[in-house]
């Protein structure tokens, strides 16, 4: 900073130099800009346009229908389940796969000579091709010849359905979901847990913070705040986006118990090619990522204050 | 004294348990794509193979799925993706964290809007576009909408942000221009954001089924996910040997990539903390 303003004397100079760095980063800034326009914001604003239209991709005219594709949206009993089951997915996964990815992440700290190996193992997953382990669960769900109906048959109990009938498979692949992020929240929350300094357990310890316990809520949990709250945002946000082991094993299926919103939308989008209509939907997928990102900066900006 | 080991014990067998959990599908993998189908039929619990069919299925897989043109389409769209993602993202990160840049902000605002919309949102459109340019089924449609990363020009600027300034004036001082300082000072200094983001990257794409599945109708362009999906598809039976060897094949190299590179790979998804 104070280079500049010893190089130019003259401030004429000066502001001539501002203005060439200007030109220079907007030439450096362009390509990005440019792409970011045209792949990001203008599409955005294209499905925010085609939602108020009937377009059909095949059929060259299209008309405005303002708010109609969304009137239908709300009495679309299709929709309306996809809404519910992403919801009901979410509310499973996304408690679970936090709580599990910290309870782990507490005992793999504690750990001296496995830990290594344990966090491998538990990260795994993540490293994975998603589409792959699908089909492995599928064949362990199989209800006649999987291994995890067989395991229950040996102790008596008849194993259910699991992706196959309407009233299990939204917590089947719930399962799935919930193992294939463990190991991503667990590693989230080690990064976290290695960055509290030692001394305030010692100092805890001293305040009479004798159980492990006491520990955990008086040092522990509040200094993960910030953690917790980018492991929960982002928990929240893949379980909203569940679409691969949908689309690979149940493609909606039994009877529309397993609809989700992404796969919906792919469904009315690219498969009927229903495009404004599928619009709408992507419009309320939007809306609630937006939502949940206002809800994360609005308790960042009441409690979290730590780092 | 007695407490602190069984406490141990105790952590020990929680974790170890766990850790069956989250194997368990690979060991059924791996046990089931050396099964005859009978075996598969009749003994899902015995994990050893009662008569070693592992290269009847790898090479039935083999006959049957071109996994050479797919892993080589993973790593061509992988590969220009992240190409492209850092070439375009690096110099506008620096622009916007180290030249005086009036319209930084703005783009600071661009990039917090871009960075809350996925794929998902912006692939009616976009499919619509390629569709009426017919570039459907090529690489173009499979790589162009992932060339920007607002999540890379988020990660860069905060990473040179850190950067001193003394280095870049001793840049300039000896003649350099910006495109120099960035090729020579910038890009080597900032290896460990590179590598975290190419981790990111890599496995945020070589994942991705939802985009492929759009824009690609055609096996020659299949990348991993969506081939694996044909055969899934055309195996409609159960062969469930044939298919857990394709499943082995194709879930292999990004596995032994993490494998090989865990410290890396554990570094690049906590530093980068997004994933899809």
């Amino acid at each position: 900073m104070s280079s500049v303003s010893l190089a130019g004397n003259i401030p004429s100079a000066a502001t001539l130099q501002a203005r060439s760095e200007d030109r220079t980063a907007w030439l450096l800034a362009a390509p990005a800009v440019v792409l970011l326009l045209l792949f990001v914001l203008l599409p955005v604003a294209a499905v925010i346009f085609l939602g108020f239209t009937d377009f059909e991709l095949g059929y060259g005219k299209f008309r405005f229908v303002g708010f109609e594709n969304y009137a239908h949206l709300i009495s679309d009993r299709t929709f309306r389940r996809s809404l519910w089951n992403t919801s009901v997915y979410t509310a499973i996964v996304a408690p679970v796969s936090i709580v599990l990815g910290l309870g782990v992440a507490l005992l793999i700290e504690g750990e001296g000579r496995a830990r290594g190996f344990f966090r491998t193992v538990y990260f795994l997953p993540v490293a994975s091709l998603i589409v792959a382990m699908a089909t492995v669960w599928q064949y362990i769900f199989h209800p006649t010849i999987g291994p995890l109906n067989a395991l229950l048959s040996l102790v008596g109990i008849p194993g259910p359905n699991w992706l196959g009938a309407s009233n299990t498979v939204l917590y089947s692949l719930s399962i799935i979901g919930i193992w294939q992020s463990v190991g991503f929240n667990m590693v989230l929350f080690l990064a976290g847990l290695t960055a509290i300094p030692r001394e305030l357990y010692a100092a805890a310890h001293v305040d009479g913070a004798k159980s492990a316990l006491d520990r955990f809520f008086l040092v522990t949990w509040p200094m993960l705040g910030p953690t917790t709250l980018f492991v929960v945002t982002i928990s929240i946000t893949n379980a909203v986006k569940v679409f691969e082991t949908v689309k690979m094993l149940t493609d909606g299926g039994p009877n529309k118990a397993s609809e989700v919103l992404l796969f919906t939308i792919y469904q009315e989008g690219f498969v009927y090619l229903r495009v404004g209509y599928a619009s709408a939907m992507t419009v309320v997928f939007l809306a609630i990522l937006v939502v949940l990102m206002l809800l994360q900066y609005r308790v960042l900006d009441r409690r979290v204050h730590y780092t | 004294m007695t407490s602190i080991p069984a406490g141990r014990i105790i952590r020990f067998a929680l974790l170890s348990l766990g850790a069956l959990m989250i194997l368990a599908p690979y060991i059924f993998m791996i046990s089931t794509a050396g099964k005859t189908q009978s075996d598969i039929f009749t003994s899902s619990l015995a994990l050893i193979p009662q008569h070693f069919y592992f290269a009847e299925n790898f090479a039935k897989a083999l006959a049957k799925v071109p996994m050479a043109t797919l892993l080589w389409n993973g790593v061509v769209v992988c590969g220009l993706i992240f190409f492209f993602q850092v070439v375009v993202a690096i110099p506008c990160a620096y622009a916007m964290a180290k030249l005086k840049f009036r319209a930084a902000r703005l783009i600071m605002v661009l990039v917090m809007l871009g960075l809350l919309v996925p794929i998902h949102a912006t692939a009616l459109p976009l499919y619509v576009a390629f569709d009426r340019m017919s570039l459907l089924n090529s690489y173009t449609s499979l790589v162009a909408p992932f060339t920007i990363s607002v999540f890379a020009i988020f990660m860069f600027l905060q990473f040179f942000r850190a950067m001193p300034d003394d280095l870049l004036h001793a840049a300039r001082l000896d003649g350099m221009s910006e495109l120099g300082i960035i090729a020579r000072v910038i890009v080597p200094n900032a290896w460990p954001a590179v590598t975290a983001f190419a981790i990111f990257s890599v496995v945020a794409h070589w994942n991705d089924l939802y985009w492929p599945l759009i824009v690609v109708s055609k096996q020659a362009y299949a990348t991993p996910p969506l081939g694996l999906m044909y055969f899934r598809a055309a195996e409609a039976g159960d062969d469930y040997g044939a298919l857990m060897a394709a499943t082995l094949i194709i879930t292999l190299p990004l596995v032994a990539a993490f494998l090989l590179a865990q410290k890396r790979f554990v570094e690049g998804i906590t530093m980068t903390g997004l994933k899809g």
